[in-house]
């Protein structure tokens, strides 16, 4: 038998397919997958490195979108969810796949093949609030900026979207748990780290760093927000469900309830 | 901008808009022109809720709630002392594009009280969207209200720039027309219906040979209806929904249950109860008509022209057809599963695709998501165990009741209650 390899890649997502492609490739018997910064030896198990090589990873993305488009954002979506051992259930996911003819047909009631596409359904959900929860704030040097704390790291989902959206202004979305944002530059969007001194979530205390006029906006979005609900059919209950209350602190309308 | 102002225009304006029920910003799939602003996404994003769980996806306001009009069932109409205000088009326009930068809203819902005739009214909504679409480039959602009595040549332009376009029918009986909204007409309110349904048709035709051809309100129109204000029964109410959606191609029929909003012998008193649960029926009703394949007639008619209060459509037509069940999943056609009570069209898909597979036992049948309290009495799976009991109508849906419960139960329920 051959021995067991536990692979440690650098916790990028091409760093993944790299150690997929490798796995594949030296036909290696894949005690775990871990990223560098976490690792843990095995007892039994050799530890090989991976070092990121793009054209290697673009050839495991491209095998599994041949298969499958949905497979392949199932399998991206799943690895931003950042689950414990989420790499190594990916991987038998992947040889699963691989061993179907066409991969359009997948058993559901494998338990890897339904547990990794509820992970994906979770992200997508994620993707999809973030969408619609993130506040933008005007600065005074003209950027539209807004801090998100998403339950997984949705940036580089959600940045599509918004720069088909706002193609025009000049906007920056800071991932506070993660500490780091993505920002658009009226031509690309770029990833950024920065060295915030406060996070901006709501507080009765106006920063200086932004316009005005910002706070202006917020008044009428806050009395807009009030207005809009009908009083006889009050029902706090499906509010909090669908406006979750951990995301409260970065919505503006939601300012006097925390 | 004179702040204060502005603030109390847009306090008035939506709240005088917050009974209009639609804020739907899906089904138009509008592209990011020229570096501009804004685009639309097909599914809708709802960016907040309400506190009584309404989705907020769209700034929604009335340009004015002055309005030449009486309509008993109305809060601004023309009699009733509240506080007037009016928008002017510039600042609505800036209003719209400095929440939608902030990522608020997906775009606008521009109503409005009809002040002077309908054609001046519909021609500042016109000018609000067309600002919108051709100074600014925004590409997002507007949702127009077509003003009934409009003309066709304004019609055919609103159009041209929204993405919805809708008129409130409001009553669902021409009688109840005429007993609440005594200055308007049937006609007043079919006649852009029908205009903006065949510019639709002709945009659609002519899309076929010409790639290029403009968008034409690509979400369609929708409508509303009033529930319980003028005492229809619910036949009435779901037949000329029928009608509508078949005569003028609506993508939605809204049910509004009727907010006692003034003093009227001919309307239910300030303070009674909201119709919650029968909105809610009506809504489970369309569903069923839409996506279930079941015919208006089916669950309403002549002898039954009321929805049961206390079970759902789907078990109450069940329950009235027993000869049709048990239904066998592993072997039933895709129309025979959706009329199973307890089974929804998710769980009709995910059955045929799974069935390909391996019979489905009462196991699978759970993962799957189906409601087998109500669906184990319908149907027989891949196991030995079915209700084999010769139980008549009566006696399962006491048994579904009592195994089940309802946040609306306390409303129509016999059983008195110790505390209170």
């Amino acid at each position: 038998m051959n021995p067991s390899t536990t692979l440690i890649y650098d916790g990028s997502f091409n760093g993944f397919l790299t150690a997929v492609f490798v796995a594949f490739d030296e036909k290696l018997n894949v005690a775990d997958i871990q990223k560098n910064s976490e690792c843990q030896n095995g007892l039994f198990s050799e530890t090989e490195t991976i070092f990121t090589h793009v054209e290697k990873a673009k050839r495991v993305w491209n095998g599994i979108r041949n298969k499958s488009h949905n497979a392949i954002a199932n399998v991206y979506f799943a690895f931003l969810s950042e689950t414990e051992g989420v790499e190594l259930m990916l991987y038998t996911y992947i040889q699963k796949l691989m061993g179907t003819k066409s991969g359009k047909q997948l058993d559901y009631s494998d338990g890897i093949v339904l547990h990794i596409s509820q992970l994906a359904r979770k992200v997508g959900r994620e993707k999809h609030r973030m969408e619609a929860f993130v506040r933008f704030q005007l600065t005074k040097d003209e950027i539209y900026f807004a801090n998100i704390e998403p339950d997984f790291d949705v940036l580089p989902l959600i940045s599509k979207h918004f720069r088909d959206r706002y193609a025009d202004q000049q906007w920056l979305i800071y991932d506070v748990k993660r500490k780091y944002g993505i920002f658009y530059n009226l031509d690309h969007v770029e990833m950024v780290s920065l060295n915030l001194s406060d996070i901006h979530y709501n507080k009765t205390v106006k920063s200086d760093a932004f316009k005005t006029e910002e706070y202006d906006y917020q008044t009428l979005w806050n009395d807009y927000f009030k207005s809009t609900s009908i009083k006889s059919r009050i029902n706090p209950k499906l509010h909090t469900q669908h406006v979750p209350k951990r995301y409260w602190k970065y919505l503006s309308e939601k300012k006097e309830a925390v | 901008m004179d702040f204060d102002r502005i603030r109390e225009k847009l306090n008035i304006l939506a709240d005088a808009a917050k009974y209009d029920v639609s804020c739907a910003s899906s089904g138009s799939d509008r592209t990011n022109k020229n570096q501009g602003l804004g685009n639309t996404s097909r599914m809708g994003i709802c960016h907040s809720y309400t506190s009584d769980g309404r989705c907020i996806s769209l700034l929604k306001i009335l340009l004015t709630n002055h309005c030449i009009f009486d309509c008993a069932y109305c809060v601004t109409r023309k009699s009733n002392d509240v506080k007037r205000a009016a928008f002017k088009i510039q600042e609505v326009v800036d209003l719209t594009i400095n929440f939608y930068r902030r990522n608020y809203i997906e775009g606008l819902f521009l109503s409005s009280g009809i002040f002077k005739s309908p054609d001046y009214t519909m021609e500042r909504l016109v000018a609000v969207a067309k600002k919108l679409r051709e100074e600014e480039n925004f590409n997002g959602y507007i949702h127009l209200k077509s003003i009934p009595g409009a003309s066709d040549e304004l019609m055919y332009e609103a159009g041209l720039y929204a993405d919805r376009l809708s008129v409130n029918i409001e009553v669902p009986t021409i009688s109840g027309l005429k007993l609440l909204a005594p200055d308007k007409k049937h006609e007043d309110f079919t006649k852009p219906m029908l205009k903006v349904k065949n510019e639709i048709v002709r945009y659609k035709s002519e899309r076929k040979i010409i790639r290029s051809t403009p968008k034409y309100a690509p979400a369609g129109q929708s409508t509303q209806m009033i529930v319980g204000a003028s005492g229809e029964t619910d036949k009435d109410i779901m037949y000329s929904a029928t009608y509508y959606y078949r005569t003028y191609q609506m993508r939605r029929v809204y049910y509004s249950g009727y907010v006692p909003v003034a003093d009227d012998a001919r309307l239910p008193a300030i303070g009674s109860q909201v119709p919650m649960l029968r909105e809610n029926r009506l809504y489970q009703t369309d569903w069923l008509l839409r996506f279930y394949g079941f015919a208006v007639n089916e669950i309403l008619n002549n002898d039954h022209p009321n929805l049961d209060m206390d079970v759902d459509p789907k078990l109450s037509w069940a329950l009235r057809n027993l000869h049709h069940f048990p239904v066998d999943v592993n072997s039933a056609e895709k129309q025979l599963l959706a009329r199973i009570p307890g089974i929804g069209m998710q769980s009709v898909e995910k059955i045929i695709k799974a069935r390909k597979f391996r019979r489905l036992n009462w196991d699978h049948l759970k993962k799957i998501g189906v409601a087998l309290n109500r669906a184990k009495y319908f149907m027989v799976c891949d196991s030995r165990h079915w209700e084999r009991r010769d139980l008549d109508a009566e006696k399962i849906k006491g048994m579904i009741l009592q195994t089940s419960s309802g946040k609306f139960r306390n409303q129509y329920s016999t059983q008195l209650s110790l505390f209170n």
